[in-house]
């Protein structure tokens, strides 16, 4: 019987194929397309200002709105500042630790150390972000209360505290791609490299960087994207700044259409941000 | 030869002695509980191609990465034209690498893979330009600059490894086992060409292998290397007509051991010969052929014997057959003592 079964699907290879891929795409097309659609859909429609509902009639007001208000093109520049800054942040961390676990540290380390980055990814996003406030609270918070006799101060809640928290939050997504990638490098490049007499930053500079790239855009597409939808972060150590996601989690139950025109922006920089990753050629090594 | 003709050449030889490039002094490294490499002495002559020949985990290599500067001795000293460099880094020392694997940069190509060394020092772009495309010239790889090495052919990748090292000119040129990947054709091809270049250009070469052929077809001494040491220095010739202990006779060529009147001698195949009555040398012993194995150029016999051991011969001919009772026979001159 199982074999009658096997047998007969061995003779068809489309049906063997749509077999294999029939859930995965009913996933794909309905809960992903469809809910980015409908966020696009809903971006053109209005509301009624009387009672608040939404009137399904395409017109282009939002996007007028969003684009003529000076305080939303600071919110949209203010957002991307901090993923830009989240972003180069983490991979100034990422390279020399990945680096250290690929390269230098003993194999049986190198697991254990890639258990250590992973670890973190465990507690939950809540508790990690509280927990960043009570460093940074000040006066009160431990930051003020260790380092305050030495003379540091913790930033307080803003700009700096959210571009700290979301770095601690996603360096392990920037880290074990530069690692991946670190590791298929041979060591023989390495010391290819010296051998023909350049020094270690020359070696850096020349040999690793340029062939860990795609790792590193790989790495920054998670730190940057995650950066750029976040709202919880800036809402509990962000002090009165607010993000692209705030403003989208304000407008979402008064204005729906108008909470949707401002989340395309984040989808429309992704975009941009892929289409530029594409040139350099990044993308077809990864 | 002359008296007047002696006197000269050893005059010569007085007057141009070969200078040592290289020296090695007491130098050991230890890998957690194994002795790579154990109080190695060695002494490297200007122009010379010398081969390290040993077992994978002799430590020959060890020793070459030790002169490269990739890895650190433990102890002793390495002299590279008379300076101490065992401490130094790899980028501070005047030799170049020819790697196993080739470990030319992917993302470069051909000419900007030749022309890093170059680069690094800061030679000027016209002159690097000119160097790189001789250095080409010389591997006879003109024309493929432009390529990636993904894109070349294993040989291609390893003549573009020889280039980018020797463009640098170096004083002294290591190869870890740099033919190792290629096929045995294009091996044969490389272990000449090599030769030739080595004997163009004067650079030193120092050349780590397991292969005994490669080794007697290309080196002017090999040192034979065995659990961390040197066990013999030499010409191919007295390494493989006068091996100085067990191992290097049975890893040099192949060595019968045959225990006659007493003692034990040993033999080297191609200088038995075997036949059915006709006997050629003072020794003389009778057996049967128990195998005849077909290599090609030679046949391998191998027969019992009447002292009760198997001796094995090799013969061009290869007209016996198996069952044939046997002459075996040899010059006792060619025989050899190992301590």
């Amino acid at each position: 019987m199982k074999s009658s079964v096997a047998r007969w699907m061995y003779k068809r290879p489309k049906f063997r194929l749509v077999a294999l891929l029939a859930a995965p795409t009913l996933w794909l097309v309905v809960a992903y397309l469809g809910a980015l659609g409908a966020l696009l859909v809903t971006a053109f429609f209005t509301i009624d200002s009387f009672t608040g509902d939404v009137v399904a009639q395409f017109n282009l007001g939002n996007f007028q709105d969003m684009l003529t208000d000076p305080a939303y093109r600071n919110v949209v520049l203010r957002t991307l500042g901090i993923a830009l800054s989240v972003t180069l942040i983490c991979a100034t961390f990422a390279i020399p630790m990945a680096f250290f676990m690929a390269k230098i540290a003993k194999p049986r380390n190198q697991k254990i150390l890639v258990a250590l980055v992973l670890t973190p990814l465990w507690a939950s996003y809540l508790v990690k972000i509280y927990a960043w406030r009570s460093m940074l609270e000040p006066r009160t918070g431990v930051i003020d209360w260790v380092l305050g006799p030495i003379g540091i101060r913790s930033p307080g809640f803003g700009g700096p505290a959210i571009v700290i928290g979301l770095s601690y939050l996603w360096l392990p997504y920037m880290i074990l791609p530069i690692y991946a990638g670190l590791e298929r490098l041979p060591n023989s490049l390495l010391d290819a490299s010296g051998d023909l007499g350049a020094g270690n930053f020359y070696t850096f500079r020349r040999v690793i960087l340029p062939l860990i790239f795609p790792s590193l855009v790989a790495g920054s597409m998670f730190t940057f994207s995650l950066s750029l939808g976040d709202y919880i972060t800036a809402q509990i150590i962000g002090g009165k700044l607010q993000m692209l996601g705030n403003v989208v989690y304000q407008n979402f139950s008064i204005n729906l259409p108008f909470a949707a025109t401002i989340a395309t922006i984040p989808v429309a920089i992704m975009a941009i941000y892929l289409w530029l990753v594409r040139r350099t050629g990044a993308l077809a090594s990864l | 030869m002359s008296q007047t003709l002696r006197k000269t050449l050893e005059f010569i030889s007085v007057v141009e002695p070969a200078s040592v490039i290289v020296s090695i002094r007491n130098l050991s490294r230890t890998f957690g509980s194994v002795k790579a490499v154990d109080g190695v002495n060695l002494d490297i002559y200007s122009g010379e191609f010398l081969t390290l020949l040993g077992p994978s985990g002799s430590g020959k290599t060890t020793v070459l990465r030790m002169i490269a500067g990739f890895e650190k001795p433990d102890s002793g000293t390495i002299e590279l034209g008379g300076r101490d460099v065992s401490q130094l880094p790899p980028y501070e020392r005047d030799v170049n690498t020819v790697f196993q694997d080739y470990a030319l940069f992917p993302h470069m190509d051909v000419i900007s893979n030749i022309g890093y060394g170059l680069r690094v020092a800061g030679v000027a772009k016209e002159e690097r330009i000119a160097r790189t495309e001789k250095a080409l010239e010389q591997v006879r790889l003109t024309g493929y600059g432009d390529r990636k090495p993904a894109e070349l052919s294993g040989g291609q990748r390893q003549r573009v490894a020889l280039a980018r090292a020797l463009v640098n000119r170096p004083s002294v040129l290591l190869l870890d086992e740099p033919l190792g990947a290629l096929d045995l054709k294009l091996r044969e091809q490389m272990q000449i060409e090599l030769k030739e270049l080595q004997r163009e250009v004067g650079i030193t070469f120092i050349f780590v292998t397991h292969d005994q052929e490669e080794a007697l077809t290309m080196s002017d001494r090999i040192a034979v290397f065995n659990l961390g040491n040197i066990e013999q220095l030499g010409t191919p010739r007295e390494v493989y007509e006068n091996p100085q202990s067990p191992f290097v006779s049975e890893f040099v060529g192949q060595t019968n051991k045959i225990t006659m009147d007493g003692r034990q001698i040993n033999i080297r195949p191609e200088f038995i010969t075997v036949s059915k009555s006709a006997e050629r040398g003072d020794r003389i012993v009778k057996g049967k052929l128990h195998d005849a194995i077909f290599v090609g150029a030679t046949t391998r016999y191998l027969v019992d014997t009447e002292l009760g051991e198997s001796i094995i011969s090799t013969d061009p001919s290869g007209l016996l057959d198996v069952g044939d009772d046997v002459v075996l026979s040899w010059e006792s001159e060619k025989e050899f003592l190992v301590k």
